[in-house]
């Protein structure tokens, strides 16, 4: 449940609520940014990757290690059910059970 | 058994093992005195067994699997609450798939599903936050567990709903924090443990501080690892090589992640919004001071326990209040301290799987008695 994934900002959505979307191989997700977001507008982060846990970008990481942690969860057989669970949030929360 | 061709650089990790060899024998440590170095998130447990370090690294490194799963302690009295709560009339009660599973004494949450109970899994506490938007006449509760990983998360979206003025969110809070456990077991004549793997996680939120009274008042070392399979070898090297060399520090292996001081917003947020409780309750290891969180009173509105009575909410000061006996014949919490192997557990792999699990320790990927389950071939010695 602590790992987490990368994914990379794509745009934001809500600026006042630190909301942005994040692309998580290939499953776009709304993301909080607030743990990313530097000092100047939250503009800046558009196109850097992070590390996306339960909805919430917690980390800025370089596009290398990016690659290097979604081998590693998907050799620990933690990537495939992490981008499953961004992709079915949406039926999930209707009560399905994944 | 393994091999290190599974490694994304199998000729690194050979000589990470060889270093290790030794300067594990620089320690003096032997098959019969090996060195107990415990890995204290429960996902480097997961790592260790799907790679199978433990029978990679020399026989003289015993790992010992440390309480870092959040599911694998969270007391039977407060799934009990959960399903209290869950079985509410117009109660939505959102969790984390991990917590489905975790059996209380009047069975799980999945279970109590399963009796009509509108509990729906979510993949972020965010989402429960959407559904009580949706469902504005429901009261929706979001079951927030989890170490210091995920407490930014919960707090960040209650200062949202606190924002939006939510009336019908809150948050049934378990959070729980990785040092006091660690103080509790360091503190226990029973435990000989000679060093410790970090959690990566946790450490990027809160930074290395907090483990530093390990290594002044304790004299261990500590080494926060990252959760590749070449991560944790280089950790251990890392603790081998302090042990062998008569120094006990706090070093930092995960740096590409895990900043000296933490995520500054995440602690923000949790300082903001959660007050440590005077002791709280874990599986197998009692009740242990100042080990949990709970919501400040500012965030009273959102707190499940006060809305809808139930745990510490019930007027309980203690959890030994709330303590409730394990299963029969369950040895959970000698294997959550690391005393027991699970094998040794009567249950293991007959009543207890991971299909039909008994105890904590067996639902969770994470969990130590699940990873011995799931990659038993590693284990035929
Ligand atoms: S095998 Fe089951 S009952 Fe025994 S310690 Fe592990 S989780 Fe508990």
């Amino acid at each position: 449940m602590c790992l987490g994934i990368p994914g990379q900002v794509v745009e934001i959505t809500d600026a006042a609520s630190m909301m942005g979307m994040v692309d998580v191989s290939g499953v776009r997700r709304a993301v909080n940014l607030a743990c990313v977001a530097g000092d100047g507008p939250l503009e800046e982060v558009i196109g850097h990757w992070v590390l996306v846990h339960v909805g919430f970008a917690m980390s800025r990481i370089d596009p290398e290690e990016a690659a290097a942690t979604l081998k590693a969860l998907e050799d620990l057989g933690e990537a495939m059910a992490e981008i499953e669970a961004i992709r079915g949030a949406d039926r999930m929360m209707e009560g399905e059970t994944p | 058994m393994k091999y290190t061709d599974e490694f994304r650089d199998p000729i690194k990790a050979k000589s990470l093992l060889a270093a290790i060899e030794t300067q594990v024998a620089h320690t003096g440590a032997t098959t019969d005195k090996p060195l107990h170095i415990m890995e204290i998130c429960g996902g480097h447990t997961h790592a260790i067994f799907r790679y199978g370090l433990d029978k990679l690294t020399p026989d003289a490194i015993e790992f010992i699997h440390g309480p870092g799963c959040p599911v694998c302690v969270l007391p039977m009295s407060r799934v009990d609450d959960c399903l209290d709560i869950a079985e509410r009339p117009n109660v939505i009660f959102t969790t984390f798939g991990d917590a489905m599973r975790v059996p209380g004494t009047r069975g799980s949450l999945i279970q109590a599903k399963a009796r009509g109970a509108d509990i729906r899994m979510v993949y972020s506490p965010l989402d429960a936050l959407e559904l009580a938007r949706r469902h504005p006449d429901k009261e929706v509760v979001f079951f927030g567990l989890g170490f210091e990983t995920t407490m930014p998360s919960t707090a960040l979206t209650l200062q949202q709903a606190a924002r939006e003025s939510r009336t019908n969110f809150s948050l049934f809070c378990n959070h729980i924090l990785v040092p006091p456990p660690i103080k509790a077991l360091l503190d226990d004549p029973d435990m000989a443990l000679d060093g410790f793997v970090g959690p990566g996680h946790v450490s990027m939120v809160i930074g290395t501080a907090p483990y530093d009274f390990i290594a002044r008042d304790y004299g261990k070392p500590l080494v926060v690892a990252g959760f590749e399979p070449l991560d944790l070898l280089q950790a251990v090297l890392m603790v081998v090589t302090q042990i062998a060399e008569g120094r006990a520090e706090i070093e930092n292996q995960y740096a590409r992640i895990v900043p000296k001081d933490g995520n500054p917003a995440a602690l923000a947020a949790i300082a903001d919004v959660y007050t440590p409780r005077d002791a709280f309750d874990w599986r197998g290891l009692g009740e242990i001071d100042k080990s949990g969180v709970k919501i400040r009173p500012a965030y009273a509105a959102f707190d499940a326990e006060e809305k809808f009575g139930v745990g510490y909410g019930a007027g309980k000061t203690s959890g030994r209040e709330m303590a409730l006996p394990e299963m029969e014949g369950c040895l959970c919490g000698e294997v959550v301290k690391g005393k027991l192997k699970p094998w040794a557990c009567p249950k293991f792999g007959a009543e207890c799987t991971p299909d039909t699990p008994l105890g904590a320790l067996m639902v969770s990927s994470e969990g130590a008695c699940a990873a011995y389950h799931l990659y038993a071939d590693t284990l035929t010695v």
